[in-house]
């Protein structure tokens, strides 16, 4: 069997697997990635307020400072194994905000802790957040160009 | 001619089992010889937990079988992981020739398929098939880190965390290897890494090309 006659056999069978997936219930995992994820932007939101009013930082300096605590508080709960269970009930709630790039980096890091600190730990430390990095990058790239040609 | 008819007829002798503590919460759990309560089986990392179920798992069912290790003619074992190096690493712990095989979750049956086919043309007279692997080192070598935050769908499957073995030999047991049929590899076109069983176990009948 061969060309189009498989292609639709496995489409048949691609759909065959499907009609066995319990229905994804939307409602449900919206509801808890709104309610995580707001109540991450609160809590982040109220470092902000602490740090401004407290501590009377402005400008790059606060939301600098706001970003590196967020970050901290994602790393510190994937290394207590925590972030994996919210990650697990919240969905994209904790994957969005930038707990959740903490926890894309620090979770293979651990897990590679076992091959080493250099070959294991570092060199695997980004298998899930390269892509991330790589075309953030780029897109910052492209839009700088864009900005200085404007 | 896919499938082959073992005229005289190999015998699974004795099997040895050890199984994590997912595994054994259910059923299962009253069959295995062995129920671990740490999945680390008192090892450094996974993938040593993994060989050392491995080589527990030879060595019980060749104990379960009445026999001694110096008798044992060959060894086929393979796992999940790179260079199925589980099983080659739990191979070292024993002195008798090792024959490794990977296909995925059917390496035991390959294993068995192997073996009886060996057994029943009299090249070898005593052999054990086993195999294991690791729902965490399984899910590093084919998925995400454990701690990564991401969602399993429902639909999705865990590797087992355990290993099993079979002494296999001319005569010995009433349970007998009377036939073996050899898969070809047929791509479906599935792509989901968290439903391997569909790539993996494509039940035919039903669809209609």
């Amino acid at each position: 069997m061969t060309g189009k006659n498989r292609e639709n056999y496995n489409k048949n069978y691609i759909a065959y697997v499907h009609s066995f997936d319990p229905p994804t219930q939307h409602f449900k995992n919206c509801f808890r990635a709104f309610l995580v994820g707001g109540l991450i932007c609160c809590i982040g939101q109220f470092i902000r307020y602490m740090l401004e009013g407290v501590f009377k930082l402005d400008g790059d300096e606060l939301a600098g400072t706001t970003s590196i605590i967020l970050i901290f508080l994602g790393t510190l709960l994937t290394g207590l194994g925590v972030y994996d269970r919210i990650g697990r009930n919240a969905g994209a709630g904790s994957i969005v905000p930038i707990t959740g790039f903490a926890n894309s980096v620090a979770s293979p890091a651990i897990e590679f802790k076992t091959e080493g600190m250099v070959y294991g730990m570092a060199a695997k430390m980004f298998i899930v957040a390269g892509p991330i990095i790589v075309f953030g990058v780029l897109a910052g790239t492209a839009v700088g160009i864009i900005y200085l040609l404007l | 001619m896919q499938t082959i008819f073992f005229k005289n007829k190999p015998r699974i002798v004795a099997t040895g089992t050890i199984a994590g503590p997912k595994e054994c919460a259910g059923v299962v759990g009253k069959y295995v010889d062995k129920t671990l309560t740490d999945d680390m089986f008192g090892e450094s990392t996974y993938e040593k937990a993994e060989c050392k179920m491995l080589s527990y798992a030879i060595s019980r069912a060749i104990e379960n079988a009445n026999e001694q290790e110096e008798n044992v003619d060959l060894l086929i074992s393979g796992d999940l992981l790179n260079q199925i190096i589980s099983a080659s690493f739990a191979a070292r712990d024993f002195d008798f020739p090792f024959l490794g095989v990977y296909s995925a979750c059917s390496t035991l049956s390959e294993s068995f398929a192997l073996a009886a086919m060996l057994v029943n043309a009299g090249y070898y007279k005593k052999i054990v098939a086993a195999t294991g692997s690791h729902f965490s080192s399984a899910e590093r070598q084919y998925r995400y880190p454990l701690e990564l935050g991401n969602t399993r769908p429902p639909q999705s499957q865990w590797t087992v965390t355990g290993a099993g073995g079979a002494f296999i030999s001319e005569k010995g047991s009433d349970v007998a290897i009377t036939s073996a049929t050899l898969g070809k590899v047929v791509d479906f076109g599935i792509t989901d890494v968290n439903n391997m069983g569909a790539a993996m176990a494509p039940f035919m009948g039903i669809i209609e090309p």
